[in-house]
């Protein structure tokens, strides 16, 4: 029992990072009709970015963990949120008339892009972190097993559910939203009706890499170490996310990013850790073939 | 009397709240026809999908007459349809653009050529009774490049054609595939009147040469009644009016969906009312 | 007034490159700008800001230009030119075509005979050759059939593994496994294909990506039967029909080629023969392709690709033709796997990652999907390039990411794509008019 309580607990985590990245997936696709196959590697750059700021802090003396972490946060969120804007200016823009298969090649060839971009500017090794944030709360104790709540675990979640709702807040209330929203439903009529096309969706971009952001700073401080090729799996993994939560979806992306953390915690701690994606991949695939809106997703009608 | 060839019986399609057809019954003759008009948004299209089963009715019998019985498109899949003799053209024009004029007819003929080519097999070794098949199905799309006066543009790719050129095409591959019934969505839309006339004289020529059923949606009037024999008028997915185009021409309810209400100072001018 | 013009021209052309320079900055430097490195006491920085200030100087000095190039220039580049398949520029265009590809098969024939062909120079060859004919099979599935497969490593895995597997446990040789590993990546690939084909083209992808990765992970981890991440060994290297390409004969067997023939023994005879074996299995993956174009299914794949709602409409079953696409596509890819495997003796996991689908997807979309000839070029580009120092290694597939990006944006049907009509009407006119021959 509480063996399994610690693996809620550690799915909950990972899943509240899996959804911050399937949201910029579930964004994007609602207002442009296309997957950002490059988004997991903004992921990607995002803990790069993080890790390269808290080596800085180190060499400059900053110790307070408060300070530093907002530092960080500020740091990757800005940067990270400038590789977004620039992918889809340079990558997705030029091809929104073209034919269907265009902007997905253009992003595959964007992944790989950056993908060995970093790899190349930052060497293929693994990058390890220094522990930034230790320690946790005894939750319940059951023989030799402690139930532990780490403080990462919670800033992880803690921050997501604040992003959450800020972003729904955006979503619903703010003209950005209404605009993300208008475009969303009919990128023509919106742009009829004096919206600015272009930057709503620039700036659809650059939530969607701000929160991937946010989400490379949590993974980095709770493994520990990053490398190129995280973006790629979390990608994967955070497309599984938004897709079985209803892709288009905001609440969609996070439920299924919860159910997706959930799985790969239960699944490599009860079956076995080496089969744990496939388990994930599995969920996709079954999801596409028997419900391909998702638990929360709107049911598209084919136009003819 | 001939008989039907098309019975669509309480064609009802729902999306979620809102009804774009309701309870919709008419029939199609073969070697006649039948116009499909109303206002924009009236569901004409969306009748044309269910028909060609792009979309699945909510309720609704949809009965095809063949020789060997009837089928009921409601339950088939879209390219079982089109098998079973219904061909279609689209309101955006549709054709393969990166394909030569002839090649998208050759296209449509796919069906006869694959069983001709032993499902593949046959025609990779190169089985003569294959490139008899080829052969005949070439000559056919040329007769129909004739008939639509495309003859010198066989080899060009369809998307260099200008539009009323593209439109004629689509109708040529449409028929390519020898339907029973020939379902047209807005044939004349963009076509100047020189054009519209040569439209009317060609669906003639195949209601008199083919004698199939044709089913025409169209704002277009001359089209609708010059040529039409039967037409059907629909408003927010009902059926409000049906019969020949005289008649239509002249019902008040079909006047009041393409006009409105007349406005009540009209009205009182006229003299009351 | 036209200096005026001009000047406000410069000064907008100034912002724009003055923006771009400063994206530039924000992209290179926390990336470029600093680079972590491992020390004993763990992870520091170094800084090169050289580096940056040469990247936003590169792209200030670029943005520039290509503002302040002349119009009409730029013109030229934003149409592709539309393409009229008669005509006599056609015809020559395509006569052109047929000589380049007559001249390239023969240069490929005579290429080990030739005095500088060396064993490096063969082995490249047969590299080049393997992902030409990868690019081939790949090419029916997404230039052809316009399915985005981003797993097709997958099927090469499948005919490596499958290769590998019977002639181990069942002593079969080369010629006799060929033709089951193809059968096995065939059915592979109808069993990946029927649950997904109906599957819109993104979503497609991103499946057979997962599935791509589900069959790595599978062979990385049931050891049992695939080897685990160690693979598998001893894979057996083929025979001159019979004959070993060994030194000396093993005991009661054939004797071995070089002395049938009254040679001197040279590790190059086998090498060559792998060499040739490659070519025909790709030529003959050309042929097939040629050939299908013609017939009723290889056109339903084009228009299947070109339209599929219209495709449906004119009867054509859209899910048995995109499976046969996919399932002729993984034969192919199984014929390939199973060359690597006797070529090399022994296979793992590693050789079947994501990286090798990227990178053959990458050679069928820079050649022009559906263009043989251009599969053929970005191939020897791709496997001839890094050799030529480890600069090009290094960024070998960083600069296919974005010449993949950049081809999308000049020229989505790639850099040679023209594409031939496989059927046309004037040639029988003509020959009708002539008379009964």
């Amino acid at each position: 029992m509480e063996y399994f309580l610690q693996q809620t607990i550690n799915g909950v985590t990972l899943g509240a990072i899996y959804g911050l990245v399937a949201i910029g997936y579930t964004m994007v696709y609602g207002i442009i009709g296309m997957i950002n196959f490059a988004h997991g590697e903004i992921y990607m750059i995002g803990a790069f970015i993080s890790i390269i700021t808290f080596c800085l802090l180190a060499l400059f003396g900053i110790t307070s963990v408060p300070l530093a972490l907002l530092i960080v946060l500020v740091s990757a969120v800005v940067f990270t949120s400038v590789y977004g804007w620039t992918v889809e200016r340079l990558a997705y823009r030029p091809l929104r008339g073209s034919f269907r298969l265009a902007p997905l090649i253009s992003a595959i060839g964007m992944s790989i892009f950056l993908q060995n971009y970093v790899q190349i500017v930052q060497g293929a090794r693994v990058k390890p972190l220094q522990p930034v944030v230790t320690g946790g709360i005894a939750l319940v104790q059951s023989g030799h097993f402690t139930v532990t709540l780490s403080y990462i675990q919670i800033l992880i979640v803690v921050l997501t559910v604040a992003l959450m709702a800020a972003f729904s807040l955006l979503i619903a209330r703010t003209p950005l939203g209404r605009a993300q929203r208008a475009c969303e439903q009919d990128l023509t009529m919106a742009a009829l009706l004096g919206i600015d096309v272009d930057r709503t969706i620039s700036q659809t971009f650059v939530m969607g890499a701000a929160l991937a952001a946010v989400a490379g700073v949590m993974v980095s401080l709770y493994y520990g170490v990053v490398d190129f090729y995280i973006g790629f799996q979390a990608g994967l993994k955070a497309f599984a996310a938004a897709v079985l939560g209803g892709i288009g979806s905001l609440p969609g992306a996070m439920l299924g990013g919860l159910l997706i953390g959930l799985v790969e915690a239960y699944w490599s701690a009860y079956f076995t850790l080496e089969y744990k994606d496939i388990a994930t991949f599995s969920i996709l695939i079954l999801v596409l073939i028997f419900r391909p809106t998702g638990l929360l997703g709107r049911p598209e009608v084919e136009k003819v | 009397m001939t008989p039907d060839l098309l019975n669509v019986e309480h064609l009802t399609m729902r999306f979620g709240g809102l009804t774009a057809i309701d309870d919709l019954s008419f029939a199609a003759k073969a070697g006649a026809i039948t116009a499909l008009i109303g206002p924009n948004g009236a569901g004409k299209t969306t009748v044309f999908n269910c028909l060609t089963g792009f979309y699945k009715p909510s309720i609704g019998r949809l009965a095809l007459h063949h020789a060997a019985g009837e089928l009921l498109l409601e339950q088939m899949d879209g390219f079982r349809i089109a098998r079973s003799g219904v061909a279609r053209t689209f309101q955006n024009i549709r054709l393969f653009p990166r394909m030569t004029a002839l090649e998208n007819l050759i296209v449509a003929q796919h069906n006869p050529l694959m069983r001709a080519s032993a499902y593949t097999l046959g025609g990779l070794v190169g089985l003569p009774s294959f490139r008899r098949a080829e052969d005949a199905a070439i000559d056919f799309a040329a007769e129909w490049l004739e008939r639509v006066g495309l003859l010198d543009r066989a080899d060009d790719e369809a998307g260099s054609l200008p539009y009323g050129a593209q439109r004629k095409l689509e109708i040529a591959r449409a028929m390519c595939t020898r339907p029973a019934l020939l379902c047209l969505d807005e044939p004349a839309a963009g076509l100047n009147p020189r054009e519209s006339a040569e439209l009317n004289r060609l669906l003639v020529g195949i209601r008199e040469r083919e004698r199939i059923g044709i089913l025409l949606i169209e704002h277009d009037m001359s089209v609708v009644m010059g040529i039409s024999d039967h037409v059907v008028v629909l408003d927010y997915g009902r059926c409000i009016a049906a019969g020949p185009p005289a008649a239509i021409r002249r019902d008040p309810a079909v006047i009041r969906a393409y006009l409105g209400e007349p406005a009540e100072d009209e009205m009182a001018a006229r003299g009351g009312g | 007034m036209a200096t005026a013009a001009r000047q406000s021209r410069t000064v907008a052309a100034l912002k724009e490159s003055g923006t771009a320079a400063l994206v530039a900055f924000a992209l290179a430097f926390p990336l470029i700008g600093f680079q972590t490195v491992e020390m004993s006491g763990g992870l520091t920085v170094r800084t090169r800001f050289d580096w940056v200030a040469i990247g936003v100087a590169i792209v200030f000095i670029g943005r520039l230009a290509l503002a302040l190039w002349p119009q009409e220039w730029k013109w030229r580049q934003r149409r592709e030119p539309r393409h009229v398949a008669g005509g006599a520029r056609a015809d020559a265009a395509r006569n052109v075509a047929r000589f380049a590809a007559f001249a390239g098969v023969s240069f490929a024939i005579v290429l080990p005979f030739l005095p500088f062909a060396d064993r490096y120079i063969v082995d490249l060859a047969t590299t080049v050759l393997i992902y030409v004919m990868l690019g081939w099979g790949l090419n029916i599935v997404v230039g052809l059939a316009g399915l985005l497969d981003l797993g097709y490593v997958a099927f090469y895995a499948v005919g490596a593994y499958s290769f590998a597997l019977l002639a181990r446990n069942f002593d079969l040789n080369f010629w006799e496994c060929l033709p089951l590993a193809g059968v096995f990546a065939a059915t592979f690939g109808v069993l990946l294909g029927f649950p997904v084909l109906r599957l819109r083209g993104d979503y497609l992808a991103i499946v057979t990506l997962g599935f791509g990765e589900m069959i790595r992970i599978i062979l990385i981890n049931w050891g049992s039967f695939t080897g685990g991440p160690n693979g598998l060994t001893s894979i057996p290297r083929p025979s001159f029909f019979g004959l070993p390409f060994a030194r000396e004969a093993e005991a009661g067997g054939p004797i071995p080629f070089h002395e049938f023939f009254g040679l001197d023994y040279s590790p190059l005879h086998r090498l060559i023969f792998l060499y040739f074996i490659i070519l025909a299995l790709a030529l003959i993956t050309n042929a097939f392709t040629l050939r299908i174009r013609r017939l009723p299914v290889g056109r339903a794949w084009e228009a299947l690709r070109e339209d599929e709602i219209a495709s449906r409409a004119l009867g054509i079953n859209p899910t048995n033709t995109k499976l046969t696409a996919f399932a002729i596509g993984a034969m192919f890819g199984g014929f390939a796997g199973s060359f690597f495997a006797t070529r090399q003796g022994f296979i793992s996991p590693e050789s079947f990652t994501f990286l090798e689908s990227a990178l053959i997807l990458a050679i069928v979309v820079l050649g022009g999907m559906g263009s043989q000839v251009g599969v053929v070029i970005a191939a020897t580009l791709l496997v001839v390039l890094p050799e030529f120092g480890r600069q090009f290694a290094e960024f070998r597939m960083v600069l296919f990411g974005a010449a993949m990006i950049a081809i999308m944006v000049w020229r989505p049907h790639g850099l040679l794509a023209r594409r031939e009509p496989t059927i046309r009407l004037d040639g029988r006119r003509r020959r009708a008019q002539a008379g009964p021959a």
